[in-house]
């Protein structure tokens, strides 16, 4: 079997001999989006045979980031309610949600989104029999945005008839389908989950030039965030004849987007606990657009104060900055082993995956009630997960990628976010994790064995 | 009239959890759409339940004696979040200590409220009073 994860910058490949279950070989090359993406993928694959030169594959698999991913937008009316549930349904279908807008969208918000210029927006707002005007307003705003979208409606149902008349009439690419919170509180993400694989499937392929490689694979190609998903899903989950690892939480450090993944109920840990606010799912992604290495690293730095930076690490302020400014220039830029600008480095990653896994996990408020101290759990908590894996480039190169993961666990005094404590750390070294979440697909007992064999055993 | 929603739920730091759920089943079983936010609940939890819900009432619940702190505000900021002339309505153990109910009830219409009930008052009155503002709109 061959897997293939096609980049926006590097295909990567992965050779699996399903036999005798072993990794055959793993190799990459950089993808030219603007020429051909079979050049990218032969040039990996003629490397690969320089390392296994019998290797021959019966079924290819393929993911796809290609082209910045899958970009989306989501709209709903309530920012902690069907805008959270919008993003949360977009996240785990394995977009790239740029931005989550709630309530009527104003006219800069408009300009916005098509400066984004997204592939998919998915529009949510009111329960059903709820509120209908926003999503209305939103909806005839959306048809107004000069650009070629497909609208995916996930709202009030009340509201799906008048929807489809501003849709049909616009002439916008649109489909209708259940409520993403058809009732207060209650989550229902996976319809809109479906839509967003199936129009990935039928429209973006094409559009982001892949119609080459999918007519050489059997399966669709799906996004690689969902791969990913996949694989965290099966590791945690396991088959009906190999037990998976239980819970555990999954770290994607990118240069221009961090990716959380967590696979656990996250019911709270504490005692005398009230939970607030929308319940999320037990297979959770989120991304974070401004948490990067290098194309996000200037919002991730205008998150950190660089004064503290340099006390902290005892780097002068001039060097931190010089090097920061020569990686938002030049994003190609690694730093010399050993060097400062190293530690500088992973100063930065480990900060990127705390704030990333602080906006991921829930969070405990205190309440002084007349029956003493009281706590409101809102998220998932996250608390006691025994596993955090390390995937993605910033972290498995890096020489230090446990310092840089320790970023999952609480700071000392912080007992507001419910962050791993004490988890153990373990590294997606080959990055073979979307590969499994692939063949997840068509012979998971496989996908898990080499998942334990690459990731627990070694 | 089609069918009517009320947001309610127990406000503040209350934990009194009981007469919540009976609550929210007497008036389900009075035909009423129920959206039940539980104990604890916030002034900005009532109303992003009844934006997104399209809520008819908001009924507010307290029964720890903090209820007047609690739902101070609360009609402003339905103002302030287009639930305009939205029917606000509070019972239970509202304030601390013997205080003669009439003076409390004044001080809740003047904060905004559409009804205040005293302790001991039975859903039966409460319901009749919503079937009695629903047609009255």
């Amino acid at each position: 079997m061959l897997t293939a994860d096609i980049g926006s910058t590097y295909t990567k490949l992965t050779a699996i001999d399903s036999i005798r279950k072993k990794i055959i070989a793993t190799s990459s090359a950089f993808t030219t989006i603007e020429t051909d993406v079979m050049e990218g993928f032969s040039s990996a694959y003629g490397q690969l045979k320089k390392i296994a030169a019998n290797f021959e594959y019966d079924q290819l698999l393929c993911c796809s980031s290609a082209g910045g991913g899958l970009k989306m937008v989501a709209l709903g009316l309530v920012p902690e309610l069907t805008s959270k549930a919008a993003k949360l349904a977009a996240a785990s279908a394995g977009a790239k949600v740029v931005k989550t807008y709630a309530f009527e969208i104003s006219q800069s918000e408009q300009n916005e989104i098509f400066e984004i210029d997204p592939d998919l927006v998915l529009l949510c707002g009111g329960t059903d029999g709820g509120n209908k005007e926003v999503i209305l307003s939103n909806a005839r705003r959306l048809t107004q945005i000069q650009r070629s979208f497909t609208i995916i409606a996930a709202g009030n149902k009340s509201a799906s008839f008048e929807l489809e008349k501003i849709f049909s009439e616009s002439g916008k690419a649109f489909v209708i389908t259940e409520n993403v919170m058809p009732e207060f509180n209650k989550l229902n993400i996976e319809p809109a989950r479906q839509k967003i694989r199936e129009l990935f499937i039928s429209r973006i392929i094409e559009a982001k030039g892949l119609s080459r490689i999918q007519e050489l694979c059997k399966t669709a190609i799906i996004p690689t965030p969902l791969a990913v998903l996949d694989g965290c899903e099966l590791l945690s989950k396991g088959t009906k004849s190999i037990s998976g690892i239980g819970d555990l939480m999954a770290i994607d450090l990118g240069g221009a987007t961090t990716d959380i993944y967590s696979i656990a109920k996250g019911k709270p840990t504490r005692t005398n606990v009230t939970v607030r606010g929308l319940p999320e799912p037990a297979s959770k992604r989120t991304v974070e657009g401004d948490l990067g290495m290098r194309y996000s690293l200037s919002p991730l730095v205008n998150g950190l104060e660089l004064n503290d930076l340099s006390d902290e690490l005892g780097v002068e302020r001039a060097i931190l900055a010089d090097w920061i400014d020569a990686c938002i220039q030049n994003p190609a830029l690694l730093p010399p082993p050993g060097s400062i600008e190293q530690k500088v480095e992973e100063f930065l990653a480990r900060n990127a995956v705390r704030i990333a896994t602080e906006r991921h996990c829930g969070s405990y408020q205190s309440v002084y009630t007349p029956f003493g101290q009281m706590f409101t759990l809102t998220g998932k908590d996250l608390s006691a997960v025994p596993f955090v894996i390390g995937i993605g480039g910033a972290i498995i190169n890096s020489h230090r990628p446990h310092y840089i993961l320790e970023g999952v666990k609480p700071l000392v005094n912080d007992f507001e976010y419910a962050k791993p404590e004490n988890p153990h750390f373990l590294i997606d070294k080959k990055y073979i994790f979307a590969s499994m979440g692939l063949i997840s697909s068509v012979d998971a007992d496989l996908a898990i064995t080499l998942l334990k064999q690459e990731i627990i055993n070694s | 009239m089609g069918e009517r929603t009320i947001v309610t739920g127990v406000i503040g730091a209350d934990v009194h959890a009981v007469g919540n759920k009976i609550l929210a089943f007497a008036l389900r079983e009075a035909g009423f759409k129920v959206v039940n936010l539980g104990v604890m609940v916030s002034q900005e939890e009532y109303i992003e339940a009844a934006i997104e819900t399209n809520a008819d009432v908001i009924l507010v619940s307290s029964l720890y004696g903090h209820g007047e702190i609690d739902c101070h505000g609360l009609r402003q900021k339905c103002d302030e979040a287009g639930l305009k002339e939205i029917p606000l309505l509070a019972g239970g153990n509202l304030v601390v200590g013997k205080q003669n109910f009439e003076d409390v009830e004044k001080r809740f219409l003047a904060m905004g409220f559409t009804r205040v009930y005293p302790p001991g008052t039975t859903v039966e009155t409460c319901i009749e009073d919503l079937k009695e503002l629903f047609q009255s709109e």
